[in-house]
């Protein structure tokens, strides 16, 4: 069972045995076929962040 | 929606969009493609290209699984539903692919077919056993996104002894169409037609992994950089890809870490081989025969092959004289270099396979994008 | 209308009849062949229900008194869906709000309404019964009656339980003058609530889409919503709903009618997070996705806070917005500045929408 934003749905989880209750996956025609890492996505979002602060000094300077 | 949200964020769009303009340099284009049919969708919906700088161009590639599938292997689902008196199941976006004869899986449906869509490869194993007394054929389409499900369908049948479940398989492979793209006299012939680089696939690299680009990076000094779906990832695979350019790089990136891997989903490609084999050719709408780029059923399977099962040969058909399908889907030629694009062949009548899905770089483009060919007066 | 048939109206029968098994019985062949069972079906089901002096006086149709020198306005429409019953809502209640708000969207407050029902041979009575009772109280609340009416039954097979055709009829107040083809560049665009409920509640249900939520579909009479809208800007240019095709589809129809182009704002436009949710895990875009409890309405600029006022303090209108502005564009494309910070077509719908595989 996996929840999207207040969504509900049941898919498989059979291509991704690893996944506990409360892991995020990445779901493809009602099947998981991969987790997401969520200690990456941060670092992915902080990679954009850090290009917005890069921007900030330039506009700045 | 949690790590869907924080990936569409047009502040931090912009700011990518500053660095862009910042980094890639005047004198210079910069051509990349785009492979995934998922990518092209991203940007047409959300306006990425609008954010690019002028000298960066987007070549929409062949990642759209119904656009690249044969007009041939959509008569043979249709044959099987109106010859064989089969149900047919298979993913939505398939249903209005055209085929010969004008039909399509719709159309054929409008002719007494049992043709039924279907959310999911498990979906079609729920139809054949609720349905004993019928052949139950699942048109399996796609890329190796799809192919661990209907793996774990054909796998189920077995174990459950269905003996009216088959399957024909259509799946074809992203690494096979991308070395065929680069090895096409046009690309291949340095400054024709300029691809810089690639966005590898997202879904698909979740699948496979990223090793296995690391051949064409190599092979063919060309920089890849694996990019989520949503449209600040791709943003900022575009700013990854100008880098290396910048720098003669050629490497193999990965913007997606979150969710891929240089391995992949190992459980997921166990499932595949065990069904599946490599088909020595398949023919793929728009670039024609190529070697080794699709799956077929293992012999162990044979009985779930619903080509075996049904005495439905494969019978290639070209594509309409006027289509440049083939070209597009190679970065050869836009869209708009099309001369029926938009005018007999638009989404309510694809004539190209690049109409079919929204995917498509024909019908994105039409969709999405056609006001940039126009300009439009807007007043205040 | 041939001699033979007389299941229309209510006749008056003579002698005892046994009632209607509601709860174990199911329509049969002989409800729809004109005698005694149709005649029965008519007055415990639809007659019950409908209640209104044109139908006690059993006619084959309704002879309605027409306001000297009024303008009519007269919509019709089939109601056809999978499932029948679906979470905020049912067939019934679907097939009075339609066509109530078809009539509506031309300015006119509507007055009567006539149904026919196809009912498909085997569909149970109690069913039946709730629809046509759902029905009945979505015309009281509209403010409607169901003044003619009509039944026949297909053999099992050729029907889907049962479909609903009505049509409306609606008078137009002195002054007013509503069209699709009345849009002006400049003009504001106004969306009267959230997008996709109605689509996003019905697919929830269909088979091997199942998927949980709590939404619900917006169904809903909106001739109050527009008496209030018109009462505050007697000189709305546009009124429509934004039914099959969502509000991309019914702003394109507009844009090709009046010869505009239009320019909406992603961003203003209001969708609940839940509705958004379902679109992605399926792969449907919220603006393509069919409503039933709301409208569009174009409005010259100097007018738009009144009438966004007037949205605002009607229940049907609460979450209404400014989308956009109409604009000069001799190829009537409608765009779009996305949230994302780009701008793109928001195209006519081609086909059914399907939901994406990759």
């Amino acid at each position: 069972m996996v929840n999207l934003g207040g969504i509900r749905k049941e898919v498989s989880i059979e291509l991704v045995p690893q996944a506990q209750v409360g892991d995020y996956v990445i779901v493809h025609v009602g099947h998981a076929i991969g987790m997401i890492d969520p200690d990456e996505a941060e670092r992915t979002l902080a990679l954009f962040g850090e290009m917005s602060a890069m921007a900030a000094t330039e506009s700045a300077a | 929606m949690k790590y869907i949200d924080e990936f569409r964020d047009g502040d931090v769009a912009r700011r990518i969009a500053d660095r862009l303009a910042t980094e890639a340099r005047a004198d210079r284009q910069y051509s990349f493609m785009e492979f995934c049919g998922g990518h092209t969708h991203a940007i047409s919906r959300y306006g990425v290209s609008e954010l690019l700088p002028a000298n960066v161009r987007m070549i929409h590639g062949p990642g759209c699984p119904v656009c690249v599938l044969p007009i041939g292997r959509v008569d043979m689902a249709i044959r099987l539903a109106l010859e064989h008196d089969v149900i047919v199941c298979t993913y939505g976006d398939t249903m209005r692919v055209p085929a010969s004869d004008s039909l399509s899986l719709t159309k054929a449906k409008a002719r007494g077919g049992d043709i039924r869509m279907v959310y999911s490869a498990a979906d079609a194993l729920t139809v054949a056993r609720d349905n004993p007394e019928r052949q139950v054929v699942f048109f399996a389409i796609g890329f190796e996104t799809t192919t661990p499900p209907t793996a774990l369908a054909i796998l189920r049948a077995q174990r459950e002894g269905l003996k009216n479940f088959s399957v024909l398989c259509c799946h074809v492979l992203t690494p096979s169409a991308i070395t065929h793209i680069l090895e096409s006299p046009e690309v291949r012939q340095y400054g024709t037609v300029p691809i810089d680089g690639f966005i590898g696939p997202a879904h698909v690299s979740i699948v496979i992994g990223a090793a296995p680009y690391e051949h064409f990076a190599e092979e063919y000094r060309k920089p890849v950089v694996i990019a989520g779906f949503e449209p600040l990832d791709v943003m900022q695979a575009i700013l990854m890809l100008v880098r290396q350019v910048n720098e003669g790089r050629a490497h193999v990136e990965n913007e997606f870490t979150r969710a891929v891997d240089r391995d992949g989903n190992l459980a997921a490609q166990q499932k595949v081989s065990e069904v599946f084999e490599l088909r020595p050719s398949f023919e793929w709408r728009g670039l024609g025969e190529v070697p080794y780029s699709a799956l077929k059923i293992r012999p162990a399977f044979a009985e779930f092959d619903a080509e075996r099962r049904f005495d439905v040969g494969y019978t290639p058909v070209a594509d309409n004289k006027a289509c440049e399908c083939g070209a597009i889907l190679r970065g050869v030629k836009k869209p708009t270099d099309c001369k029926i694009f938009g005018t007999v062949c638009t989404p309510e009548n694809p004539i190209g396979s690049c109409m079919v899905s929204s995917e498509g770089a024909c019908a994105a483009h039409y969709a999405y994008g056609r006001f940039k060919d126009i300009p439009v007066k807007v007043s205040a | 209308m041939n001699a033979r048939d007389d299941s229309k109206g209510g006749t008056v029968r003579a002698g005892y009849v046994r009632p209607l098994d509601i709860r174990n019985g199911r329509i049969d062949m002989g409800h729809g062949a004109g005698g005694r069972a149709a005649s029965q079906l008519i007055e415990e089901i639809f007659l019950a229900a409908f209640d209104n002096p044109f139908l006690r006086q059993g006619n084959d149709g309704a002879s309605l008194a027409i306001p000297q020198g009024a303008r009519l306005v007269m919509a019709t429409d089939a109601h056809v869906i999978s499932p029948l019953f679906f979470p905020g809502g049912d067939i019934g209640a679907l097939s009075v709000h339609g066509t109530v708000n078809d009539v509506a969207m031309m300015g006119a407050t509507p007055l009567w309404l006539s149904a026919s029902f196809i009912l498909e041979e085997g569909f149970p009575l109690a069913d039946l019964k709730r629809i046509v009772q759902s029905m009945a109280a979505a015309a009281r609340e509209a403010g409607v009656a169901v003044v003619t009416g009509d039944t026949k039954v297909v053999e099992q097979g050729k029907g889907d339980g049962v479909f609903i055709s009505t049509t409306g009829v609606g008078v137009v107040p002195h002054g007013i003058d509503v069209s699709g083809a009345h849009a002006r560049p400049g003009d504001v665009i106004l969306l009267s609530g959230t997008v996709g409920d109605h689509g996003v509640a019905v697919l929830s249900q269909r088979e091997s889409l199942e998927f949980e939520t709590t939404i619900v579909s917006d169904t809903a009479a909106l001739n109050g919503l527009v008496a209030d809208m018109l009462a505050a800007c007697p000189a709305i240019r546009t009124l429509r709903d934004p039914t099959r095709g969502g509000v991309a589809t019914t702003l394109n129809e507009i844009a090709r009618q009046s010869g505009v182009g239009m320019l909406l704002d992603e961003a203003a436009i209001p969708v609940k997070p839940e509705v958004d949710a379902a679109c992605e895990l399926l792969g449907l875009d919220p603006l393509y996705v069919a409503n039933e409890g709301k409208l569009l309405a174009i409005v010259p600029a100097d007018q738009a806070d009144a009438v966004l006022a007037a949205m605002r303090a009607h229940p049907h209108g609460a979450d209404a917005a400014c989308i956009g502005s109409v604009t000069e564009d001799p190829h009537h494309f409608v765009q779009m500045n996305t949230r994302f910070g780009g701008r793109r077509v928001v195209d006519w719908l081609s086909g059914e929408q399907l939901p994406r595989i990759c």
